[in-house]
């Protein structure tokens, strides 16, 4: 038993979110594993990753900014229009005055910020209620969108289409791959294990239980060779195509946002206004501030959206941008994120995302339509949050749980008993969602 | 009394959580018409076993048979205990405040036809019920409109309408004053003489002594001893021998105060109510903390001493109108909370599950979170100090939890409290403000947290502690202060200090001579 919490451990880590995510990340690799049969391969070849990854990259960014809005214990219906608001006023800037298109992103970001405080004025100093702020935004940006492009689609230049149809360049020896993508892949498996390493360190430091060597040393070769196998393929595509600009945009702001959730004072700030305002306050949390700041952040995000999905399409139109939202907030939820805030992460998002659009990807490539594909994705929303919420209420998590062979009621089948001397085997965070 | 039939037995209940077991065999018996006290420690297990019995842990997550009225029951919820007329109320109410008592009292009950309500027939029988806890106030009055003591009794007057058998109290008195606690007890009691049998729960052992007719001790999840307190000679010192396996010489460590000048003071301060501007909750305050003293301010619930401390942490409750704050001989502004911290002060509140705690955070997160600063290099927090910090709390308050990275919510009622005291003795303040610090802690921990208390002031910090336990305030404070409906009425020092004057000052606001 105590083996097999130790199994746990390559993907979850110890905490209980982390617990949550590994639940998710197994459903995502099942996922991929059933439409890598059912399309005979297809699903894992270089091109349709690298379709995948272009048509969801946006989405994705999204879902960051949303992860953090429903963390705060708010939501925002808004991101597609500002989206769509912000695609337009950048093209127009590049098409009707010639605006330089490294500008012309700043003026994409600026335009953003400017959305993002006025929806965080009204939520955060008003006390308007998110949904309803956001609703409001919208019907205004949507419209703004319409009014600005009149409803003709806006083309942009050459070389603005780089963040969002960009690849590397080729460079070095010709080995029939895209060099720069390999590199990149090493680079990820060494900083991995160079994470891994002083993970253990500052446990062991800290006195405090830290798992067999053998976990570690299996996360990092089985994340690593995952990570490997992802660039050989991504590098080995069409020659001119690699691992995607939007793509390498995600995996920063991924970096750069989970490091910030986890890691820093307002992101500690924004746990501590979903979990309890009130005692946030008492204990010297501007939560308006924090408010604010999720709100501006998401619509920052939203027109960096905006700006790589005009890129990739060529062209700001009308309908940019049409249900984001919902893939967005679909994409929080299915990565574990609590509905009534306080609890979830970037990277659980991430991968709740990446769900999403590998369910899509794969049911196209078999042929569905979009009738089915829309049907699916509700249906595994509702299940997914169904799980967590069931998993929750008997006080414990067990995506793996369900694959054991007997289970007996209640949670008290979950204590490991410890074998190997240390009591970590016996951790309760590792096995509970509960609190 | 042992000869009365024995109505409930909980036979060998064993409940683990993961990595906890909570529970190790625990047995009792509840005899027909008796109140029935469980003791022991925070985190002992009490309210676990409570909630087993009432169904909140179903049948099959615990070990163990529970068997009532001579039949063995498995509870599926709370709604299948009820039904056999067990009926819990929780150490945290579960009242809805924008709700009347008449429909708090009919929630998931109610009477009518058909889906439709009759509120004629609700507001007759909540008039009765009200009647039967000796309530007379309109059952359409909201409850967030009337006291905790009333609210208390409102939970009664629920559980009276499903006709219940067995009454299980989990700490109802611990938000209580004196006034509103005995009237609790004389409640229990008269229910007790129309046959109707209570388990309580309760830190305040002069209750249990007062109304109990056996007691269960429980201690680290295990059954100590049943004591039959009308067939011998049960006292204070005798539970808590039980309690914590030894005597406990005297209920407050003992202290020499070292006292300093005046380093705070706070003048003139008036306070409007935050939605009735008419009203102010404070009314032209004054009072002065000098290094290393414990000043105490005594209330009756409602006189305006939590509202007094809020609104000076960073006017963090009402509408400030006037008054003035210094310390250390200069003025100082507190618009915020923040700045209230950094000039330091650090206010513990009296609610922590609402005011204190982020329920979802776990308990290192929690320790550190009022000066994140501290910990922090640049904006980005330090994981290994965070935990280590947190650790050391963990050892020297003896927080009863296998790990730092445990949640909160997890903990029992007690060790919540020390995880707030923790994380407002982290920020080191120099006046440290503590609103009913003991509410819900063991007669141990008691002890404890009165030496931290101590400790702090040997610091040379100033300590404030606003309690509604005269006792504990006597004992405590080197000078105490009395408040009646917003305004200081008197100032004790601890040699004046008499239950009786105390009284007298904190019910009208005749001066000391008079009151003496
Ligand atoms: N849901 C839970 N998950 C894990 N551990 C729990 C849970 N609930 C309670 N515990 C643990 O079980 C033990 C008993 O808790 P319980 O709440 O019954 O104590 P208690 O005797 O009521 O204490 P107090 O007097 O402080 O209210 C504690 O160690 C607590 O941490
Ligand atoms: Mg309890």
């Amino acid at each position: 038993m105590s083996g097999f919490s130790d199994v746990k451990k390559i993907f979850g880590g110890g905490t209980t979110s982390t617990a949550r995510q590994a639940g998710i990340l197994l459903s995502l690799v099942a996922i991929v594993l059933v439409f890598q049969f059912w399309t005979n391969g297809l699903t894992l070849t270089p091109g349709n990753l690298i379709a995948v990854v272009n048509q969801y990259s946006y989405i994705l960014i999204l879902a960051i900014g949303m992860v953090m809005v429903i963390i705060a214990g708010h939501i925002d219906l808004s991101v597609g229009s500002v989206a769509a608001f912000t695609g337009i006023i950048v093209a127009k800037a590049m098409a009707d005055f010639n605006l330089p298109w490294p500008l012309a992103i700043v003026l994409g970001l600026v335009v953003g910020a400017l959305i993002g405080a006025w929806q965080g004025f009204w939520v955060a100093y008003v006390g308007v209620p998110a949904f309803i702020v956001t609703l409001a935004g919208m019907l205004i940006f949507r419209g703004g969108n319409q009014y600005i492009g009149a409803a003709t689609a806006v083309p942009v230049p050459e070389g603005f289409t780089a963040i969002g149809a960009g690849y590397l360049p080729e460079i070095g020896p010709d080995t029939g791959y895209n060099n720069l993508t390999l590199v990149l892949g090493f680079l990820a498996v060494v900083a991995l294990a160079w994470r891994e390493w002083r993970a253990r360190r500052t446990q062991a430091e800290m006195g405090s239980e830290t798992a067999p060597v053998w976990v570690s040393i299996a996360r990092v070769v089985i994340i690593g060779a995952v990570v490997l196998y992802a660039a050989f393929l991504f590098a080995g595509g069409r020659v001119g195509t690699s691992f995607p600009v939007s793509g390498l945009i995600l995996v920063a702001l991924v970096i750069a946002y989970s490091f910030l959730t986890r890691n820093t004072i307002i992101g500690r700030h924004i746990y501590a206004v979903g979990g309890n305002s009130h005692a946030a306050e008492l204990s010297g949390v501007k939560s308006k501030r924090v408010n604010f700041f999720v709100m501006m952040n998401m619509s920052i995000l939203a027109g960096l959206a905006g700006m790589i999905f005009i890129a990739r399409a060529g062209a700001s139109g009308g309908q940019d941008g049409n249900g984001w939202e919902l893939d967005a907030i679909a994409a929080a939820f299915i990565g574990g994120t609590a509905v009534a805030g306080g609890v979830g992460t970037v990277i659980g998002a991430i991968i709740g995302g990446l769900v999403m659009a590998f369910l899509n990807n794969g049911l196209q490539l078999v042929g569905a339509g979009a009738d089915l594909v829309q049907i699916v994705k509700g249906l595994v929303l509702l299940l997914a949050v169904a799980i967590d919420v069931y998993n929750r209420s008997q006080g414990r998590f067990s995506i793996i749980g369900i694959f054991r062979p007997k289970r007996r009621s209640g949670p008290s089948d979950q204590t490991p008993t410890p074998t190997t001397g240390t009591p970590d085997t016996a951790k309760p965070g590792a096995v509970t969602v509960n609190n | 009394m042992v000869d009365r039939p024995v109505i409930l037995e909980m036979r060998s209940i064993t409940k683990e959580f993961p990595g906890v077991k909570a529970l190790s065999d625990v047995s009792i018996a509840v005899r027909a018409g008796e109140v029935h006290a469980i003791c022991g420690e925070n985190g002992a297990g009490k309210s676990t076993l409570m909630k087993v019995l009432s169904g909140v842990y179903p049948f099959g997550t615990y070990e163990g048979q529970i068997v009532y009225q001579a039949e063995e029951v498995r509870f599926r919820d709370i709604r299948s205990s009820e039904a056999a007329g067990i009926v819990i109320i929780h150490q945290e109410l579960a009242l809805i405040p924008e709700l009347s008592i008449t429909e708090n009292i009919f929630l998931g009950n109610e009477p009518g036809r058909g889906g439709v309500i009759n509120w004629k027939e609700a507001k007759k029988r909540a008039v009765q019920l009200l009647a039967r806890v000796g309530l007379r106030d309109d059952p359409d009055t909201l409850i967030k409109d009337i006291g905790v003591g009333k609210q208390q009794l409102v939970e009664i007057a629920k559980a009276l309408n499903k006709d219940v058998k067995l009454l299980i109290l989990d700490e109802p008195t611990a938000a209580l004053n004196e006034n509103d606690s005995q009237h609790l007890l004389d409640l229990i009691v008269g229910l007790k003489g129309k046959g109707i049998a209570s388990i309580m729960i309760s830190h305040k052992l002069n209750e249990i002594e007062q109304i109990a007719d056996s007691i269960t001790i429980i201690r680290d999840g295990k059954t100590i001893e049943t004591l039959d307190v009308r067939g011998g000679d049960v006292n204070e010192d005798r539970i808590i021998r039980g309690m914590v396996g030894r005597s406990l010489q005297s209920r407050f460590p003992d202290r020499t105060p070292h006292i300093g000048e005046v380093f705070f003071e706070v003048r003139n301060w008036t306070v409007q109510h935050p939605l009735v501007t008419e009203r102010l909750v404070c009314k032209n305050e004054s009072f002065t903390v000098r290094k290393g003293e414990i000043v105490g301010f005594a209330g009756l619930m409602g006189a305006g001493r939590t509202e007094l401390a809020m609104s000076i942490f960073g006017r963090s409750y009402g509408n400030f109108v006037d008054g003035q704050v210094f310390k250390d001989g200069k003025e100082i502004q507190l618009r915020n909370v923040s700045e209230a911290i950094d000039h330091g002060l650090a206010y513990v509140s009296e609610d922590r599950k609402s005011l204190g705690l982020n329920l979802l955070d776990d308990i290192k997160r929690s320790v550190v979170s009022a000066k994140l600063g501290k910990i922090s290099r640049g904006q980005v927090v330090d994981d290994f100090k965070e935990h280590s910090i947190a650790d050391e709390y963990r050892k020297s308050l003896r927080i009863k939890t296998p790990t730092v990275d445990e949640g909160v919510s997890k903990l029992s009622g007690g060790n919540q409290q020390k995880v707030v005291l923790a994380k407002w003795m982290f920020t080191d303040p120099d006046l440290l403000i503590l609103d009913e610090p003991t509410r819900g802690i063991d007669v141990g921990a008691k002890f404890e947290i009165y030496g931290i208390i101590q400790q702090l002031a040997a610091q040379g910090k100033g300590v404030i502690v606003i309690s509604s336990e005269l006792p504990e305030l006597i004992g405590l404070s080197d000078r105490i202060y009395t408040i009646f409906e917003g305004q200081i009425t008197n100032e004790f020092t601890s040699a004046e200090a008499e239950p009786e004057m105390l009284m007298k000052s904190m019910t009208s606001t005749s001066k000391k001579a008079e009151a003496a």
